[in-house]
């Protein structure tokens, strides 16, 4: 079936939900509301003719900067296939940035989990119900969420714990026999 | 003068209560910098909890400051063991983007690179796990062959490793004919080698025993879990992209995807060793019909090396088609959509997802990561077993930490 | 009655004597402690990311390590080297230092590939910008990676900077 024949059952389906349908070099974008979202992906999935039991990815996108209208400030994007069937579609659901929650998917595939937990960690968007919510690729005390538009690249703040270490470092270097290039501390 | 000792020492005794033990990030067996937090009663696992993290060095922030070609860069250090498929993955990618067009002689070229890199892959990921099994004899031929495919590789672009050969438009450099002849060599005495590494292990009693009906995966739960690539097929689900959406010139060559039924390790080692055959099988073929042509297409955007006199050293040629450069100059920027195309890398479906908001370096990038996921799915593999079973599963799930963090 | 010649020393390096005639060598007690150590460097492997697949390449058998006496150690309690190769991230930092802090005197450490020497192509929020924020270093390989060949001329140049080492044992406190 083609993207685009997908998109518009989607449509008649979850006719309120739907906000746009974007086609770019044959790849179909079904912008929708969070609310309905485990329905909707659960349609997907289960559907006869539909089938799309293979979540390829799960990723945030911080809509700060992109050109285009009617976008919310964060949005989740899942991109599924089936594997018997062969087709695919993109959803993309628009989540609001005063209230970065959405609902978790893990019910319908249990490798969402890790997914969502980097969602979390790298855009600061929250997955309601999940088993495990935290930090996954950062430590578990850093401040802020990096892939946000705002935050710079090198960051702002230093990391507490690197801050702890340096001093550390400082203290230790005194027991030191090395003749080693140090550079902490460094007169 | 000795003074009496009056500490007593307790010692714990397994009674059945919990033991937590950490398999630290530095461990000579985790591949990688891997941290796994196991409950333990005596040798069963509990629970397992593997923590990643410790190589997250920010791929996708920092593909947000650099333009397209230099991400080229960035996607070789994802998965080191098999940059050139990573590579070939992300230019696949921008070129779906964008509508870049890529001439039929570096398709081929491609295509034999991916696939030398797919066998110099496994054959890291079997000298690994065989290693940690406790066969150390196939670590040594392994790196024999390895070293092989390396050697040919730096004699193709200069870098042993980390290659960033394939380039958005085609590759850097043509093949040379003296690596076609040690390449063609190589392949015809190359599944006389796969033979010698099962003599070694196929048969062995230690290694059924430690491999057959340990870490066993049904289709639904395998799919469930999002694993791809070898893991899946080992469970019976076909699913090979070079199959489904072909990309390169896998669909001018003619090769079979093995899959077994059983998922257990077994299954998945059987599903390996058969793809290295089809590999050589695939490079056999796209030696033989490797036509004559250019190597990097006309609307390829600039950071060609040229070798000789008139090729293009910018964006801009008086012979481009109806491609990138044309959208170019007519509209002033790049075109603005999004895209997730995804590849067959040894390890599993590399995805890259590409929001372009029409300036030269990409909006948002996302790496799909093979061993992200097939980490996230190793406490449903091991809990249950015991602490030996999960070294075998972790490198039966053939995982790179590079590629997890990012 | 003749006198008793003394037996000539013959001079083998600056300030070793190799006596004629017998197995016996003759030196200032720190040469010899020097030729020991640098003799049989025991590397300990902290290999992160990219590097380490070299540094594998170098111990396996096209380069051999071990011809120069180098066996890799898993344990940082029984290594007198620690080969950092790769990149180090701020979550990783802590680890290098307690596992730096838990190796006995006297201790190397070579930072190879560029991330380590200096953060390399990361420039971001995540990556120390060099492994000499957090460990003192002796020696540094840059490269990215640096060939198995580089990282073997690191290790030389370790073994020259240990045979001028003086006295490193007579500072215990």
């Amino acid at each position: 079936m083609e993207s685009m024949e997908i998109a518009g059952k989607l449509q008649e389906r979850f006719p309120d939900e739907v906000l746009d349908i974007c086609d770019f070099h044959g790849q179909v974008g079904v912008v929708v509301r969070r609310d309905m979202i485990v329905d909707i992906l659960r349609w997907l999935k289960e559907g006869a003719d539909l089938k799309m039991d293979h979540l390829m990815d799960l990723c945030g996108v911080d809509n700060k900067q992109r050109p285009g209208k009617g976008l919310l400030r964060l949005e989740v994007v899942y991109n599924l296939y089936s594997i018997e069937l062969r087709h695919s579609i993109r959803i993309r659901a628009q989540v609001p940035e005063n209230d970065a929650t959405i609902d978790t998917v893990t019910t319908l595939w249990t490798g969402a989990d890790w997914h969502e937990r980097e969602c979390w960690d790298l855009m600061g968007i929250s997955f309601n119900g999940h088993p495990d919510m935290r930090r996954i690729l950062l430590p578990d005390d850093w401040v802020g969420h990096p892939l946000r538009k705002e935050y710079p690249l090198k960051g702002s703040v230093e990391w507490s714990g690197l801050e702890k270490l340096k001093n550390k470092v400082v203290q230790l270097q005194e027991y030191d026999l090395s003749d080693g290039t140090l550079r902490t501390g460094a007169k | 003068m000795t003074r009496p000792i009056s500490k007593t020492i307790e010692v714990p005794v397994a009674d059945g209560e919990q033991y937590s033990l950490k398999m630290g990030p530095q461990h000579p067996a985790t591949h990688g910098v891997l941290r796994v937090d196991l409950d333990l009663d005596g040798e069963t696992i509990l629970k397992c909890t593997p923590h990643v993290g410790y190589l997250h060095r920010g791929f996708d922030k920092i593909a947000e400051h650099r333009t397209y070609a230099q991400g080229v860069i960035l996607s070789d250090r994802l998965d080191y063991i098999a940059a050139m498929a990573n590579n070939v993955g992300y230019c696949v990618a921008v070129e779906k983007l964008f509508g870049i067009s890529v001439p039929l002689r570096a398709k081929y070229i491609r295509t034999i690179v991916c696939e030398m890199s797919r066998i110099a892959s496994h054959l890291l990921w079997l000298a690994t796990h065989a290693l940690d099994i406790g066969a150390m004899t196939v670590f040594l031929y392994c790196f024999r062959e390895r070293e092989v495919m390396l050697d040919l590789f730096e004699e193709l672009c200069g870098a042993r490793l980390t290659f960033s050969y394939p380039r958005i438009g085609g590759v850097r450099q043509d093949v040379t004919r003296h690596f076609i002849e040690v390449l063609q060599q190589f392949i015809i005495e190359f599944p006389k080698n796969i033979e010698e590494y099962e003599t070694l292990i196929d048969t062995n009693r230690i290694w059924l025993k430690r491999t057959l009906g340990i870490g066993v995966l049904s289709a639904e739960e395998a799919l469930s879990l999002g694993l791809t690539g070898a893991c899946l097929r080992g469970s019976g689900v076909d699913y090979d992209i070079r199959k489904h959406r072909p990309y390169d010139a896998y669909d001018l060559v003619d090769f079979e995807v093995p899959t077994a039924n059983e998922g257990d390790i077994y299954a998945r080692y059987r599903c390996r060793m058969e793809e290295m055959r089809q590999s050589a099988r695939i490079i056999q073929q796209c030696i033989d019909q490797l036509p004559p042509g250019p190597i990097v297409g006309d609307d390829a955007p600039d950071l060609v090396m040229p070798l000789h006199g008139n090729r293009k050293t910018e964006a801009g040629s008086t012979t481009y088609g109806n491609g990138l450069i044309k959208f170019l100059e007519e509209n002033g920027e790049f075109p603005i959509g999004d895209t997730y195309v995804s590849t067959e890398v040894p390890k599993g479906e590399l995805g890259f997802y590409f929001i372009s908001d029409g300036s030269g370096r990409p909006y948002r990038m996302h790496v799909r990561s093979p061993s992200f996921i097939h980490i996230g799915a190793l406490p449903a593999l091991t809990e249950g077993s015991m602490i030996a079973d999960l070294i075998a599963n972790i490198g039966t799930l053939d995982v790179v930490l590079g590629g997890c963090d990012r | 009655m003749g006198e008793i010649k003394e037996p000539a020393l013959v001079e083998i390096a600056d300030g070793v004597k190799k006596v004629p005639g017998v197995n016996a060598v003759l030196g200032p007690l720190n040469k010899l402690v020097n030729w020991g150590r640098s003799g049989s460097i025991w590397p300990m492997t902290f290999g992160l990311a990219c590097c380490a697949i070299e540094m594998m390449d170098a111990g396996a058998s096209t380069n051999d390590l071990d011809r120069f006496g180098i066996i890799f150690r898993a344990s940082p309690r029984q290594a007198d080297c620690m080969i950092v190769a790769g990149t180090l991230t701020k979550k990783m930092s802590p680890v290098l230092r307690r596992v730096y802090d838990q190796m006995p005197e006297p201790r190397y450490v070579l930072a190879m590939g560029s991330c380590a020497c200096s953060g390399g192509v990361f420039n971001s929020y995540a990556v120390t910008q060099g492994v000499d924020t957090i460990v003192p270093v002796d020696v540094y390989v840059p490269g990215c990676p640096p060939r198995p060949a580089a990282l073997m001329q690191g290790l030389i140049k370790l073994q020259e900077k240990i045979m001028e080492e003086q006295f490193r044992w007579s500072q215990w406190r």
